[in-house]
């Protein structure tokens, strides 16, 4: 067998990665309060109880909605950014890259401080929704811009310049040549940028308004032994969530690669 | 400036300006609150060194400073030395056709909810936990173990879990990009398979290994969750403090100036590590 030790290696590995994951739904259907084994027996009721609480559906809601607005504009500037850097040259464009990048090394508290500061200390506004689109958008924009700027770059640029030549307007080659050659790469893009937003805790937690977002409500429950069911069924079913969501972005991802005629280098990140 | 250079930048400039408003002029803001000082319920805004001052000389935040930095330090150690075999294993040795199935195998635990994987880490490690019971029902210890929950080693254990992607990742795109002839060429020049891996693989693997020491390092320095599920009181972090500092105690002067010495501190580090390893980066 190829590999030997490394491959025991490996795989002793990945039951540390998925020790975690495998105990969610463990959980999740075991009929007691208590984390620990002997498992009881199957239960449902966890999942049932999740239909009514009010506090959740509330803070899901408003994590959708903060969720789709973020993805929205991370994909808008992540198309502009990679667009620019992919097709042109421009004076200062290492600089300018590297500053749009630096939210992806930048420690999230940092995000989260220097937004708090100037919303509520320099403008004393109220938080909100939008407060925290504002820090989940500067956090995804980074990720949006990677994964487009591997769907700009296989592009091949003559097919923009036929186009024009063609009588195209340059607007209208962009609008009808290369959009639909990197609408993967958008599709693809925006449902990262999605779940990210809908899991960041860290920058939320400082940012959200009196309506608190899925994350922010899952942490104000874990002080409660008697929630975490309930909260190991809700990790469940957005585990579940995620992994189609991402199965679908894997999905565009790789087609838009093909369809630039690029080769696979696997995984998003 | 040529067309295509105005065009550039008109085009990127959307995404500047955001970054400019929304970060620059953020992180603009905390400096200058750092030189300020918190007088009740007003804010002071004499420019003094109060603060560092504080900062400095009060162990409680040296104590915090000084932890955090090592508990990042060797968070980023255990988890880059643990991936590399891994990256190495799924870009050497598994065959291409199963590579992306590998990564994508990889990825997967990294979509559930950071806060309940955090909180399953407790749940593993903990007195009645699963890691206890598990070895307990197997004999292999009398009683359970309690150095693993509420100290620094359940932060490290669990951050390291947290970070395991995004350092595979860096290390196996680094691995991929090496033309596999150079290895061949180092054999047939009488290279040992353990010098050839010294000699040649790992410094080609180095800016992999170096993105994904600044990847782990920086971030850990901001977690807090981590610390507040895992840590106990002495596994708190510098993290903690700033959201104490702007969350409870509403001095975010204070806590301004503890997250401008962080970042200074992760910045400086991290400068010297790249600078030291400068010669892999050309």
């Amino acid at each position: 067998m190829k590999g030997g030790w490394l491959r025991i290696y490996a795989i002793a590995y990945l039951v540390f990665l998925y020790l975690p994951v495998v105990l969610l739904p463990l959980f999740a259907f075991n009929d007691g309060t208590v984390m620990a084994f002997p498992l009881k027996g199957f239960t449902t009721q966890w999942f049932v109880q999740l239909a009514g609480i009010e506090a959740l559906h509330g803070a899901l809601l408003n994590s959708l909605f903060i969720a789709l607005v973020t993805a929205s504009l991370s994909v808008i500037f992540g198309i502009c950014a990679a667009r620019a850097s992919t097709r042109y040259t421009f004076p200062l464009k290492a600089p300018i890259m590297g500053a749009i990048m630096v939210p992806l090394v930048l420690p999230e508290i940092i995000v989260a401080v220097s937004l708090l500061v100037v919303v509520v200390q320099v403008f004393d506004l109220p938080l909100s929704a939008w407060t925290v689109v504002a820090g989940h958008t500067l956090i995804c924009t980074p990720f949006a811009i990677a994964i487009l700027s591997s769907s700009f770059q296989g592009l091949d640029q003559s097919l923009e310049e036929a186009a024009i030549d063609l009588g195209e307007t340059r607007w209208g080659a962009f609008k009808n040549i290369i959009l639909p050659l990197v609408s993967p790469g958008i599709v693809a893009s925006f449902l990262i940028c999605f779940t990210i937003s809908l899991d960041e805790f860290i920058i939320a937690f400082f940012l959200t308004g009196a309506e608190p977002t899925l994350p922010v409500y899952i942490w104000s429950q874990l002080r409660f032994p008697t929630k975490i069911p309930a909260v190991m069924a809700l990790g469940t079913v957005m585990l579940v969530a995620s992994l189609i969501i991402l199965s679908v972005a894997e999905y565009y991802r790789r087609r838009g690669i093909a369809r630039v005629g690029g080769t696979d280098s696997g995984g998003f990140l | 400036m040529t067309t295509d250079a105005r065009r550039g930048l008109a085009l990127i400039s959307p995404t500047v300006v955001y970054v400019l408003l929304l970060l620059a002029a953020p992180l603009a803001a905390v400096v200058t609150f750092s030189f300020w000082t918190q007088d009740f319920l007003t804010i002071d805004r004499t420019l003094t060194l109060n603060n560092y001052r504080e900062a400095f000389t009060d162990p409680i935040y040296r104590t915090l400073m000084l932890r955090s930095l090592t508990i990042s330090g060797v968070v980023t150690v255990v988890t880059v030395v643990l991936a590399f075999p891994i990256a190495y294993f799924v870009s050497f040795q598994v065959h291409p056709s199963r590579k992306a199935l590998w990564i994508f195998l990889i990825t997967i635990p990294f979509w559930t909810s950071y806060l309940l994987r955090v909180f399953l880490w407790k749940v593993i490690l903990g007195f009645n936990g699963v890691l206890n019971s598990g070895l307990l029902s197997l004999g292999l210890i009398d009683e359970p173990i309690t150095f693993i929950l509420y100290n620094a080693n359940a932060v490290v254990i669990t951050l390291a879990h947290a970070f395991a992607p995004f350092t595979i990742l860096p290390i196996y795109v680094a691995l991929e990009k090496i033309d596999r002839s150079l290895i061949e060429a180092s054999q047939d020049l009488g290279e040992s398979k353990v010098t050839t891996f010294f000699r040649v693989t790992l410094p080609l693997a180095m800016p992999g290994v170096i993105a994904a020491t600044l990847i782990v390092f920086i971030p850990t320095i901001g977690d807090y969750v981590t610390p507040r599920l895992v840590g106990g009181p002495n596994g708190l972090m510098i993290a903690n403090m700033i959201q104490t500092q702007f969350l409870k105690l509403n001095n975010a002067p204070m806590g301004a100036t503890l997250a401008v010495l962080a970042m200074c501190a992760v910045t400086a580090i991290s400068l010297v590590f790249v600078f030291f390893n400068r010669r892999y980066l050309r």
